[in-house]
């Protein structure tokens, strides 16, 4: 199986990487900070204001290593990637799908609100007796809304749109108990509905910065299988939107995104001094949280589990890329349909 | 899997300063130095094949040495550190 290959994170102000020799260095104030050969590393991720020195984006491209610039709060800027790899056939098959996509829109979104559903069901399951009586009816009844939505997207007869419309009629339901399951008693670390560009608590902005890192795995993952991330089958083709990361995201990101946020924050991992509250309303993760969250994300990736379709162990972060070569093996026609990963 | 080359290059004549820097490099370029001439290499078998081609065209026979280390690939329990320089996890969260 292919190995789980490192990412480098840099979020210190002012670094320089340069190459030397088969080796990424990273210097901050002319000392030494960090020396990586290039192959145990999948991709170098940097945030704001930091050097590279030309030679070093000429080998990583030219090694398949994915260069992403993030700006200080985590938004997307750049990426720099080597020429595309992979193959036409496939590529136009998948363009010829994306024209009639019901069955594949069907698995994401069908494993996508199991998902989300598992993650409500974990909550009161490990702490449900612990909330208050109201709360805990609150997500009960979103759990049962979620079985029936599910019940109705089963059926083959309904349209894309039909399918379109469950998942945000799931999405609306989860988001709105999502708070509910917020144990800190911190009384500025909250909850208060799903915001984006700008989040505007802190919750909100673990959860963009999660994201953000979820789409770089899933889009390194389509193109690593020879996809093109740009279009997508449940969310639409626009200019510059990598669709198809979208769209294979969507079944991990309650349990790779949600989870984790909800697990650094009750447990305390993540506080009020973590976050940045700027005057706009926005708020974003300072350079200690996101610290604290991104060595996190790289725990959570290295965790194993049994693929369910594959029935083999590997690590969480390899699950993207499993599922971008069961969907290339679907598009292909080896499999008869897309296997979705629902978590257990 | 995890090698550890361990080297011993003799610099008491011409050339040997150059080969003893050599060697290194090409050590580095696979892994990381965790004592003067001991390094740590995660390689899978084709890297290891280069890496060992490399140096092995590099040494002199005659007057220097490698030494090899098969750790395999659950290294992390064979491995104990004591004391300064500790080496950094490549496989853990890279942050900087």
């Amino acid at each position: 199986m292919k190995k789980l290959l490192n990412t480098l994170y840099v979020t210190t102000e002012g670094a320089s990487l340069r190459k030397d020799g088969e080796n990424l260095v990273a210097e901050v104030e002319s000392a030494e900070r960090a020396r990586v050969p290039f192959h145990m590393l999948t991709s170098l991720v940097v945030f704001g204001g930091i050097f590279i020195s030309p030679p070093l984006i000429q080998a990583l491209a030219q090694l398949g290593i994915t260069i992403v610039l993030l700006d200080r709060a985590g938004r997307f800027q750049a990426r720099v990637e080597g020429p595309v790899s992979g193959n036409v056939l496939l590529r136009r098959k998948q363009y010829k799908v994306a024209e009639q996509p019901d069955e594949i829109v069907r698995s994401f979104v069908t494993a996508k609100i199991a998902n989300q559903r598992l993650v409500l069901q974990r909550a009161l399951r490990d702490y449900g007796s612990d909330m208050p009586p109201d709360r805990r009816e609150r997500v009960e009844q979103v759990v049962d809304r979620q079985a029936a939505i599910l019940r109705k997207v089963a059926f083959k007869t309904r349209g894309l749109d039909t399918l379109r419309g469950a998942e945000g009629e799931a999405a609306l339901g989860y988001f709105s108990v999502f708070g509910d399951l917020i144990r800190s008693p911190d009384a500025a670390v909250c909850f208060r509905g799903r915001s984006r560009r700008p989040p505007l608590d802190p919750v909100n902005a673990v959860l963009s910065f999660l994201y953000t890192l979820l789409t770089h795995e899933c889009r390194s993952a389509a193109e690593g299988v020879g996809l093109d991330p740009a279009v997508g089958f449940l969310h639409r083709d626009r200019p510059g939107r990598p669709s198809l990361a979208l769209d294979l995201m969507e079944e991990l990101r309650p349990i790779f995104a949600d989870r984790l946020a909800l697990s650094l924050i009750n447990r305390r991992q993540l506080r009020a001094g973590d976050f940045e509250f700027q005057d706009s309303g926005a708020v974003l993760l300072n350079d200690d949280g996101r610290r604290t969250v991104l060595t996190a994300w790289q725990e959570r990736k290295k965790e194993e589990r049994r693929h369910p379709f594959l029935e083999e162990v590997a690590p969480l972060g390899l699950v993207p890329h499993l599922q971008a070569l069961l969907l290339a093996r679907h598009l292909r026609g080896d499999l008869d349909a897309y296997p979705p990963w629902i978590w257990k | 899997m995890m090698v550890l080359v361990t080297y011993d290059v003799r610099t008491s004549e011409p050339g040997g300063e150059r080969r003893l820097r050599r060697v290194a490099k090409a050590c580095r370029d696979f892994g990381q130095r965790v004592q003067y001439s001991v390094f740590e290499v995660e390689v899978d078998q084709a890297q290891w094949i280069k890496l060992k081609a490399n140096l092995e065209g590099l040494i002199d026979p005659a007057h220097d040495s490698l030494r090899y280390y098969f750790l395999g690939t659950n290294w992390q329990r064979r491995v104990e550190h004591v004391g300064a320089k500790p080496a950094a996890d490549l496989n853990g969260p890279l942050i900087v």
